[in-house]
């Protein structure tokens, strides 16, 4: 991939940036009385399409939908972005193995945005034909169906697909030659490791548990952090006192949300630079989860005023902008 | 054998101006295209845009125009313009030769880089069209380099043309 490569498609996602919601807009929408004002403010701003009785979900999904329909016109190969679908084909792994070990039916459990489709998951596991599916993925969805069908502990099954996610999602990190991607695909596998740790130690899980949950990374110590769970909160907080995400300890010692709320804004922090990089897949990428915080945020949001929760709580919860 | 000897030298003449004119217009018509993707970017959001990225878009294509006029006036100083073609000795040809280099290797690379900054002002007007001033001062500042370039390989010609060698 030339240093000039995708130059017309930086270019336009460049003036798509204008579009995305800022700070300011975040306020307005705070500060709307009610939700059905923030639907109609977020109409105003263009979510959604000219039909104004959509739902929130449906708006929301129309609005991933446009980023990926942008993406699909200016990218050739979409596998590049393939590492930011992977927890969508895991997810979908995960529904496909439960609703063929309980023989039970699709009540809207699967993701349709994967990098594979998610009718080739289920065929493989109903099938048991795992070699339809990418390797990592076989060995794990094969794994996970025996020791479902074999032991009914659901949660064992979550871990080991979940683990293989997070293995695929580093690799896909490894082998990309996109900074950005790399930084992504560590920060992924950090965050979830880390909220495993904390799940783990509120549990009270034995060690040779966590340490299967837990993914390999590069900015982390699995077997210190695997150990630091099993001892305890505490021990977690202080073994991460000593790493690269020593600055959220004092989130994760208020609240697990807040401390997902760090590590979301840390990931908006590190791909902020691409804003000021005028080659290479790396602004897309950025584009794409700028995108996908943006709806996160507006979805926190809208439940917070579709709940009437008051402001207070929602602005706690609401993550930094890329714009 | 001694026919090929005799005009070496004018064939180091035009060796050198066809390498200004070449390398100094490839370099430009890499520039020239790769800005020319941003600027169809970002006019494909925005076509009110469009005279802003085309001026952008259109600075590195000057040491293309640089490149021929050292091109031109290497020909026209050997005869080769509207005249017969002067009798050079292998020494004067080379010189001839040596003189458009400047303007053939600086031309090549400070086009392409000089596309590259424009693709990066395009970027800019993109999101602040008012800074239109600043984004154009960005590129320009490569085109220093291409000027330089120019100025020497004309000093140069000028000063071979005169040369009694």
């Amino acid at each position: 991939m030339s240093d000039t490569s995708f130059t017309y498609a930086v270019a336009r996602v460049r003036s798509k940036e204008l579009g995305l919601l800022s700070s300011q807009n975040l306020e307005q929408l705070l500060s709307a009385k009610s939700y059905e004002e923030c639907l109609r403010l977020l109409q105003d701003k263009g979510w959604g399409s000219a039909d104004s009785g959509l739902t929130a979900e449906e708006m929301l999904a129309q609005e991933r939908e446009k980023t990926w329909a942008l993406m699909r016109e200016l990218v050739d190969d979409m596998h590049l972005f393939d590492v930011f679908l992977y927890t969508n084909d895991y997810h979908n792994l995960k529904a496909a193995i439960k609703l063929v070990c309980t023989q039970g039916e699709d009540f809207g459990l699967f993701i349709s945005n994967g990098s594979i489709p998610y009718q080739r998951i289920l065929e493989a596991v109903r099938e048991k034909e795992y070699g339809w599916l990418p390797s990592g993925m076989a060995q794990a969805a094969q794994e996970a169906y025996t020791t479902l069908s074999q032991t009914q502990d659901g949660q064992l099954c979550d871990v080991i697909v979940d683990r293989a996610c997070l293995d695929t999602i580093y690799q896909a990190g490894k082998d990309s030659r996109s900074d950005l991607i790399q930084l992504y695909a560590e920060l992924t596998v950090a965050s979830a490791d880390i909220k495993t740790a904390v799940r783990c130690a509120n549990t009270g899980k034995p060690l040779d548990f966590i340490q299967r949950a837990l993914a390999p990374c590069d900015t982390l110590s699995v077997s210190r952090l695997a150990k630091a769970a099993a001892e305890g909160m505490e021990s977690i907080c202080d073994y991460l006192s000593a790493t690269n995400y020593a600055g959220g300890v004092d989130t994760l010692r208020q609240s697990p949300s807040a401390f997902e709320r760090w590590l979301d804004d840390l990931m908006i922090e590190a791909i902020k630079p691409q804003q000021y990089q005028a080659f290479g897949i790396g602004p897309l990428a950025a584009y794409v989860l700028a995108r996908e915080n943006e709806i996160k945020t507006v979805r926190i949001i809208l439940s917070g005023k579709l709940n009437g929760l008051p402001e207070q709580v929602i602005r706690e919860r609401m993550r930094q902008m890329y714009v | 054998m001694n026919s090929l000897m005799s005009n070496m030298g004018l064939a180091f003449a035009i060796l050198g101006a066809a390498l200004a004119a070449c390398l100094a217009g490839a370099g430009s018509a890499v520039g020239v295209g790769v800005a020319g993707q941003a600027a169809a970017g970002i006019t494909t959001e925005d076509p009110n845009k469009f005279s802003k990225a085309l001026i952008l878009q259109l600075l590195p294509g000057t040491q293309g125009i640089y490149g021929l006029i050292i091109a031109f006036f290497c020909l026209n100083q050997v005869g080769l313009v509207g005249g017969t073609p002067a009798d050079l000795s292998l020494a004067k040809g080379v010189m001839y030769f040596c003189a458009c280099l400047p303007m053939a290797i600086a031309g090549l690379v400070s086009a392409m880089y000089q596309g590259k900054a424009s693709v990066a002002s395009i970027s800019m007007i993109a999101k602040r069209p008012d800074q239109f001033g600043k984004a154009m001062i960005f590129p320009a500042m490569v085109e220093t380099y291409a000027i330089l370039a120019l100025l020497i390989s004309l000093l140069a010609l000028i000063g071979v043309g005169g040369a009694n060698i």
